[in-house]
């Protein structure tokens, strides 16, 4: 039901292939059909060309597709590709050796940031290490209230302060409680904002130099379409975020965006948001990933039979 | 060059530059229009040009804008609300989590207000945290009155109570919010099933408007999302919201072409006033611009 590709792929060379090995000309024809793919799951329009021209290269240079499946051998080389771009290495949090290391959630509304920051302070929770979180958006209607709300199911103390609209001075008191409580982790939770918000972002910039995260974290929507490439550019470029978190990836939505997202910033996707549920919080698997966004289910038995 | 663009060639002969409809494609692709929209807007700018119709960089633009703008008035796309003959004006608001539900009800009960009406607000997102006192906020800035139980009230009950209090107060318009829901929640979309079934059975004819918000700066898979939740309850319109965004929100032309559905709203912003009722024209004008 998935390879959906690897079929197409199949009747296109079955079309092209009386005289044995695919030519160059073959291979691109082949590769219109990725091109659609990978368009269709989001990946930004430029990043697909980039892409393309690199697996052309790839696929012509080693003279690879010939003999028994060209079509699979494609995919192959498709999916390692697409796999490299997307990271490879799994990576975790880097959190600091003297506490309270503060992690800073940022992106741009409604992407996931307040959620994330509970279902990030549940894990560490669980991991034995003590976390606080700090309502640093001032904004949005009763955005203090849903942090807390959280706090409260997962039993984590929230910093608030509703006197002041002053997020830096929000979250320098709120780190200060941690270092009087001895928390080991802070995680900040901002308001969702546009990268091209120069105010707003400003006001981020003066969040980090006040509190010198260790980890910034780029929360974005899994389904972002193209503009994903420009909105994670905005913020990276503003704050250097070292780390990306995709969310509501527990939809069908193919999540091209983590190409795009990657391939601008180059900074790994250290987490998936699976669900709306404190839990629902994964690893983030570059080749898992890889399959989603080709819709290729089965790229293990392909990778044995290429 | 482009591994898979269309075939230019022959439109070389009617003297447009080379290259003229890898860019329209371009900006179609970048602006979400999808895969399907984008060729087939690019096959009717080809054969334009092919026939000699349009010849320069500005005319090819023009004709962009003129499609899109023709595409998105072609079969139901009135904006304007359907409102009952008598008694409140029944409003349901779906959508997938984050979307701009409860702040485009705010944008809404402010646009009634600002025309006099009374309004009321429902709190039928009973499920996220702090769902409730965003939405009383929303009332409390626009002047609406409010309806909302504990959380974890069915939602359905709620809706009821909020219709219920709506015809007893007199209001003339009645705005139920629901939770975020993916399409591929069967569980939730059944939920939000019973909410529209239950608001038919409290007054017939309500929902007066069932409205669908769809993120300006997603994707493809809004076109997934539209079909599934039309499929579970019938949708008379769109609302695109964050489209202040560097986004262009080029799915919904597709969204449309699929389901037939009119965009009645856009959300250009997070204040009361950042509502815009939907201009096909300004819309597809704001494709070519950056
Ligand atoms: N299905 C699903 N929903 C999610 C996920 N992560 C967050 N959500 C939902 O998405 C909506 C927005 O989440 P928030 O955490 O409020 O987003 P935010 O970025 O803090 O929003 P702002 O503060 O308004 O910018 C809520 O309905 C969440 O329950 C996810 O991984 N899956
Ligand atoms: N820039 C911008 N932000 C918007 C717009 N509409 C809503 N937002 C913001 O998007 C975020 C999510 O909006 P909500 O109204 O809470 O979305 P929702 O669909 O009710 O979310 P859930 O109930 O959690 O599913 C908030 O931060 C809003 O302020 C818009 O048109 N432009
Ligand atoms: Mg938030
Ligand atoms: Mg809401």
């Amino acid at each position: 039901m998935f390879d959906e590709l690897t079929e197409k792929l199949e009747s296109t060379f079955a079309r092209l292939r009386g005289k044995g090995t695919l030519t160059e000309a073959d291979i691109k024809e082949g590769l219109r059909e990725v091109r659609r793919v990978l368009l269709e799951a989001d990946v930004n329009f430029q990043l697909t060309r980039e892409f393309l021209e690199r697996v052309e290269g790839a696929a012509v240079g080693v003279a690879q597709l010939r003999g028994v499946n060209p079509a699979q051998q494609l995919v192959k080389i498709v999916y390692d590709e697409l796999t490299k771009m997307l990271g490879e290495r799994r990576e975790g949090l880097k959190l600091s050796t003297i506490p309270p290391s503060v992690v800073m959630m940022v992106g741009l509304q409604g992407s996931g940031k307040t959620t994330t920051a509970g279902k990030l302070a549940r894990k560490l929770k669980a991991e034995g290490r003590q976390v606080r979180l700090v309502a640093a958006d001032v904004y949005r209607p009763a955005a203090i209230d849903q942090l807390e709300t959280v706090g409260q199911q997962i039993g984590v103390p929230v910093y608030a302060n509703r006197t002041t609209n002053d997020v830096v001075r929000i979250a320098r008191e709120g780190i200060e409680e941690a270092k009087r409580g001895r928390d080991r982790l802070v995680i900040v939770d901002t308001a969702g904002r546009l990268q091209i918000d120069a105010d707003m972002m400003a006001e981020l910039k003066r969040l980090k130099e006040a509190v010198r995260p260790d980890e910034i974290l780029f929360v974005a929507d899994g389904m972002t379409g193209q503009e994903a490439v420009r909105i994670a550019q905005g913020f990276d470029e503003a704050l250097g975020v070292t780390g990306v978190v995709l969310t509501k990836m527990d939809g069908d939505a193919r999540g091209g965006a983590a190409l795009s997202i990657y391939g601008v910033t180059k900074k790994p996707i250290k987490f998936i948001g699976v669900g709306e549920k404190l839990d629902a919080l994964e690893d983030f698997h570059p080749d898992r990933m890889a399959g989603r966004i080709l819709q290729q289910g089965d790229v293990l038995t392909l990778v044995e039979k290429a | 060059k482009d591994v898979a663009t269309t075939d230019v060639g022959v439109i070389l002969r009617g003297g447009v530059k080379d290259g003229s409809l890898e860019d329209l494609e371009e900006i179609l692709l970048g602006a979400d229009f999808g895969v399907p929209t984008t060729l087939a807007l690019v096959d009717k700018i080809g054969g334009y040009a092919q026939k000699g119709f349009i010849r320069t960089e500005a005319e090819f633009q023009d004709a962009l804008r003129r499609l899109v703008e023709a595409e998105l008035r072609e079969g139901n796309s009135d904006p304007a609300l359907r409102m009952a003959a008598q008694g409140p004006t029944v409003i349901l608001v779906i959508g997938v989590n984050g979307a701009g539900k409860t702040t485009f009800i705010g944008k809404l009960a402010a646009h009634f207000r600002k025309q006099g009406k009374r309004v009321l607000v429902g709190a039928a997102d009973t499920f996220r945290a702090g769902a409730i006192d965003q939405l009383r906020l929303w009332a409390e800035r626009t002047g609406a009155d409010f309806v909302a139980s504990k959380p974890g009230t069915d939602p359905a009950a709620v809706a009821f109570d909020a219709i219920d209090a709506g015809v007893t107060r007199g209001a003339d318009v009645v705005i139920v919010d629901t939770a975020g829901r993916l399409h591929t929640s069967g569980g939730l979309m059944d939920e939000m099933k019973k909410v529209h079934r239950v608001i038919g059975k409290r007054m017939e004819g309500a929902p007066h408007e069932t409205l669908l918000v769809l993120d300006g700066t997603i994707g493809q898979n809004a076109v997934q999302q539209a079909k599934q939740f039309s499929e579970a309850v019938p949708i008379t319109g769109l609302v695109v919201t964050k489209l202040d965004s560097t986004a262009k929100g080029g799915v919904v032309v597709a969204v449309h072409e699929a389901l037939d559905l009119p965009v009645k709203f856009i959300g250009v912003g997070e204040a009361a006033d950042d509502l815009e009722a939907f201009d096909p024209a300004a819309f597809a004008r704001e494709l070519t611009e950056d």
